[in-house]
């Protein structure tokens, strides 16, 4: 039935008023995840759209929640080593490296120079494999899925090379507490340089098919602009925060594993936007592979592990099977833990996501207090809320992956 | 002070902005990977090299003498942080190896679930018999949970016999024969 009402003729202001509802029409909820292609994890956002436009978009987390820091709290800590594999599960080594130098920093413990450098150079090349994996999918985010092949074939060569260094592809699990589980097998430097020579040329390709395409950037520039300002209010670390314009990196901040004595450049954007983002990851890759070509070069001589932490660090496997001493000590650093003193401690490293950083309580002993993991994607998407609303639908997609974020760090 | 660099953004050019060099570049990399060699293989037909000290499937091994190395001293259970191994020890027999029988133990039950298990290595890593190792096996199924959990008998059968530098009891026999135990 029609109603009819009577406005009168002169009042323009209440005909506009009594038309905006019709004119606006409803909004629609829309609800994307937690298992959808292009929130990469079960990542759930729920948005309320417009049309086509985006109005308000809430992410919900922790899908993926396994309660690693109730866990952590319930072993030992070299125990937990292969829960960090979980955390960034794209650059585990990096997330092993960070853990276990948080742990010596509590425990005071300084490693040999060789084992430093295996780490640099793990985490380098996790570094490197995690940003590959961010070019290619957010390649194919946007539409262009011959990059994703490209990046995918280099990063297979990664983990042939991650491999042979630690047992596994892909859970690592390759640092202990005062060293790494096992030396650099034999000729494996060599081939890590092999990568590097090939890796830079399928840059270029990559470069080729993105970076000037036309269709690539009417998706990306200017699309999911951050500014400085609020990349800082939010917490946003890491390539993502470098992009819009910050030069904040750990690694040339508060140098670690002896990143000061590596040249490489500090990639900086000037829009913070998802274009900027992904020449970001582009070029950290090309640094990266920098510091290990440096870190090659100068490779140290000496032990990978802390030959001095007797309580800490397990008596070399011969010893354990010869000699009384180290039988017990293998036996009571297993089973009681590496002994780190009582006090508290915060650690964060530049990891390929962000700032990864781990708040160790321990009351002494070798079971932590209390472990609390500052995720990096967590805060890095703390921004969606914000920075969604007011895009297109389709942007979405080339937003998520802009960030690059993992859900395995995200919800822990 | 760090040492920046700030990506470059340059405008599209005139041509760039047609498509036409995009698409003949395109079209090159197509064909000349269409050239290449495949890099895939053809699984399982062709199967990957695996690298020495690879983490696959944890199997228990024994001396090449085929006495079980496992003394039963249970660390690699204590150590398992997602506690995939249950070991029951038990005696070794007297009748079969007089010599080691109560002096050292062996597992009575040695199960490993395999659903539970995440190859990490630690097991591997803290024995302190060098009993237990994760060989090359990768790829495992089943058609029930409890076809997953590899008993003793199935452990042994996977693991086989590794070489061992130290043998442990022909050392000590030797030491005991020239008048010197312990
Ligand atoms: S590999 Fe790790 S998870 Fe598997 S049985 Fe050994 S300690 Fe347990
Ligand atoms: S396998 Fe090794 S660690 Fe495990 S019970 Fe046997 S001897 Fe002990």
């Amino acid at each position: 039935m029609a109603t009819t009402k009577e406005i009168t003729i002169g009042d323009v202001n209440a005909r506009a008023s009594e038309l905006e509802t019709e004119l606006q029409g409803e909004t629609m909820a829309l609800n994307v995840g937690p298992s959808h292609p292009t929130t990469h994890g079960v990542l759930r956002l729920m948005m309320e759209l417009d049309g086509d436009v985006v109005k308000k978009c809430e992410p919900v987390l922790g899908y993926l929640h396994r309660g690693d820091e109730k866990i952590a709290e319930n072993m030992t800590y070299n125990q937990f080593v292969p829960y960090t594999d979980r955390l960034d599960y794209l650059a585990p080594l990096a997330n092993n490296v960070a853990y276990a130098m948080a742990v010596e920093k509590l425990a005071a413990l300084e490693v040999p120079e060789r084992c430093q450098s295996i780490r640099v150079l793990c985490c380098e090349l996790a570094r490197i494999s995690s940003h590959l994996l961010g070019v290619g999918v957010y390649g194919m985010d946007a539409g262009a899925w011959t990059v994703f092949m490209f990046t995918f074939t280099e990063r297979e060569k990664l983990y042939t090379l991650f491999e042979e260094l630690t047992g596994a592809r892909f859970t690592t699990s390759y640092t202990r507490i005062g060293g790494v589980a096992r030396d650099i097998p034999e000729g494996w430097l060599g081939r890590v340089l092999e990568f590097c020579k090939g890796v830079l040329p399928v840059l270029d390709q990559v470069d080729k098919l993105l970076t000037r395409n036309r269709i690539f950037m009417d998706r990306t520039v200017g699309v999911g602009a951050i500014s400085k300002e609020d990349a800082i209010a939010y917490g946003i670390t890491g390539p993502n925060l470098r992009a819009c314009g910050v030069d904040l990196d750990l690694r040339k901040d508060k140098p670690y594993l002896g990143y000061e004595k590596y040249d490489f450049d500090v990639p900086i954007g000037t829009n913070g936007d998802c274009y900027d983002r992904y020449l970001m990851r582009a070029e950290e890759i090309r640094q990266s592979v920098r510091i290990v070509r440096q870190c090659i070069d100068q490779f140290p001589e000496g032990a990978y592990y802390a030959e001095d932490a007797k309580k800490i660090f397990a008596p070399n496997k011969a010893k354990v099977l010869t000699s009384m001493e180290e039988l017990i000590q293998n036996f009571m650093i297993v089973t009681e833990g590496p002994q780190v003193p009582a006090g508290e401690v915060y650690f964060e490293a530049e990891n390929p996501k962000g700032a990864l950083g781990f708040f160790v309580v321990s009351k002494g002993g070798g079971v932590p207090y209390r472990l609390k993991i500052r995720g990096p994607s967590f805060c890095n998407l703390s921004i969606l809320d914000k920075l969604i609303p007011g895009h297109y639908l389709t942007d979405i997609t080339v937003i998520l992956g802009s960030l690059d974020f993992v859900m395995g760090e995200c919800d822990r | 002070m760090a040492k920046t660099k700030v990506l470059e953004r340059k405008p599209l050019t005139f041509a760039e902005k047609t498509f036409i060099p995009q698409i003949i570049g395109g079209l090159k990399t197509t064909f000349g990977t269409m050239l290449k060699k495949g890099v895939t293989l053809q699984y399982p037909e062709e199967r990957p090299v695996i690298p020495n000290n690879y983490r696959g499937v944890p199997t228990l091994v024994k001396d090449p003498n085929g006495r079980e190395k496992c003394v039963s001293c249970q660390l690699c259970e204590f150590v398992c942080p997602p506690k995939a191994i249950r070991i029951t020890p038990g005696e070794i027999d007297a009748e079969a190896e007089p010599d080691r029988a109560h002096v050292e133990k062996a597992p009575k039950e040695f199960d490993i679930n395999m659903l539970r298990c995440i190859y990490c290595g630690l097991c591997q890593e803290v024995c302190p018999e060098e009993a237990i190792f994760l060989q090359d096996i990768f790829s495992l199924s089943g058609y029930s949970r409890e076809e997953m959990v590899n008993n003793k008998a199935k452990l042994y059968e996977l693991g086989g016999t590794l070489p061992d530098k130290h043998l442990k009891w022909d050392k000590k026999k030797a030491a005991e024969s020239a008048g010197n135990a312990h």
